[in-house]
């Protein structure tokens, strides 16, 4: 139980990381926020659940109520993050920043 | 009629999530008096504003409950097995930095706003894509592909299986 | 206990990856940078909030968690309709 507890830790850690460093590594932002936003939901996913298992092995009314909030946090981050990154690539766009080394721009061409 | 069958909509999801949020907390099985009353007169002002703005379009389709059991069914398996990859790969380019960037266009054919949410969303946690610009008018998507194979793609070449997915869950 | 520990282990480790952000932060050439680096940070430190929660057994700061999920998601909404062309 403990191992898998762990594991799920070091799963989130790892992919949080890549996010992270994904956002040092990438050239402009589009790709960086390609990184960014996959690898921190994911990592995100992994540490939630985590605490979600932790909180229903523990049980109880404080246990549960741990879970159930946690499990909340989790739904909002995964509705919110996606969207809120296609709203920074949006504005990224309109006020003027090009891919860099884009073979294509349809998006600038219909503008 | 729809105006109201909107509102009240929107209170009884409000009034679930404050529900959830206030488990264990009373004597009442499992809330307590005050926190029913509580949720009540929240549920009720926040739909006031609410109600108008989510269900524009009509979307009503989705208060379907065999839809709610597709959208897990579709969290948990496609679409959760997808992410992963999207993951490794993006581990992959961050090593070796083998990119080639581009914005293409392409048309999924969805007509409300959920279908459309839902494949955006889906398209921006998935393998090298990000959706940048929905055209509100036409439905036309276009999405920043990190590594460009087709400067004129169809729909299942960019993003799978998922705009049938999305047409199956909200249309 | 010992599981706590590695829950107290792995949000120090997420704070580490704070930091990491944070270089891109002070360092990105255009204000979208910027901007994608603070959502990325606003999403770590909600990761970072539930497990200290967890760690600590206080479940408030899970409820904190989602209300600064909330939160951030609208200054990122915010920020991007400043990009894209002046508050209107």
């Amino acid at each position: 139980m403990k191992v898998f507890l762990y594991l799920l830790l070091a799963i989130g850690a790892i992919f949080n990381g890549l996010g992270a460093f994904a956002l040092i590594r990438f050239p402009d932002v589009y790709t960086r926020i390609h990184g960014a936003t996959k690898c921190t939901t994911f990592g995100s996913i992994f540490s939630i659940l985590a605490v979600v298992i932790y909180g229903f092995v523990k049980g109880g009314g404080e246990g549960g109520t741990l879970a159930i909030h946690a499990l909340l946090a989790l739904f909002f981050l995964l509705i919110t993050n996606p969207t809120g990154s296609h709203a920074l690539a949006r504005g990224a766009h309109r006020a003027g920043v090009r891919p860099v080394g884009a073979v294509v721009d349809r998006l600038e061409e219909k503008e | 009629m729809r105006k109201w069958g909107a509102w009240a909509t929107s209170a009884v999801f409000i009034y679930i999530v404050y529900l959830i949020l206030t488990l264990w907390t009373g004597e009442l099985g499992l809330w307590s008096l005050g926190e029913l009353i509580t949720g009540a007169v929240i549920a009720l002002l926040g739909a006031i504003p609410l109600g108008n703005i989510v269900w524009k379009r009509g979307d009503v389709r989705l208060l379907q409950p065999h839809r709610w059991i597709l959208f897990l069914f579709y969290l948990i398996g496609p679409f959760f097995f997808s992410m992963a990859r999207a993951n490794i790969d993006v581990a992959y380019r961050v090593i070796t930095g083998r990119i080639k960037p581009g914005i293409v266009r392409f048309q999924p054919h969805l007509k409300t706003d959920f279908g459309r949410t839902l494949l955006a969303n889906s398209i921006t946690l998935t393998p090298g894509t990000l959706t940048v610009d929905v055209d509100d008018g036409t439905g036309e998507f276009y999405v920043h592909w990190i590594y460009v194979k087709n400067p004129e793609p169809r729909p299942e070449e960019v993003c799978g299986p998922f705009p049938t997915w999305a047409r199956r869950i909200a249309e | 206990m010992i599981a706590e520990f590695g829950f107290l282990v792995a949000a120090a480790v997420l704070v580490g990856y704070v930091f990491v952000s944070m270089g891109r932060l002070m360092a990105g050439p255009t204000t979208p940078d910027r901007a994608v680096a603070l959502d990325t940070i606003n999403t770590l430190v909600v990761a970072t909030m539930v497990l200290l929660g967890t760690a600590f057994g206080q479940v408030v700061l899970v409820d904190v968690a989602i209300v600064y999920a909330l939160l951030s998601f609208i200054a990122t909404l915010y920020i991007a309709r400043y990009l894209e062309g002046g508050l209107r």
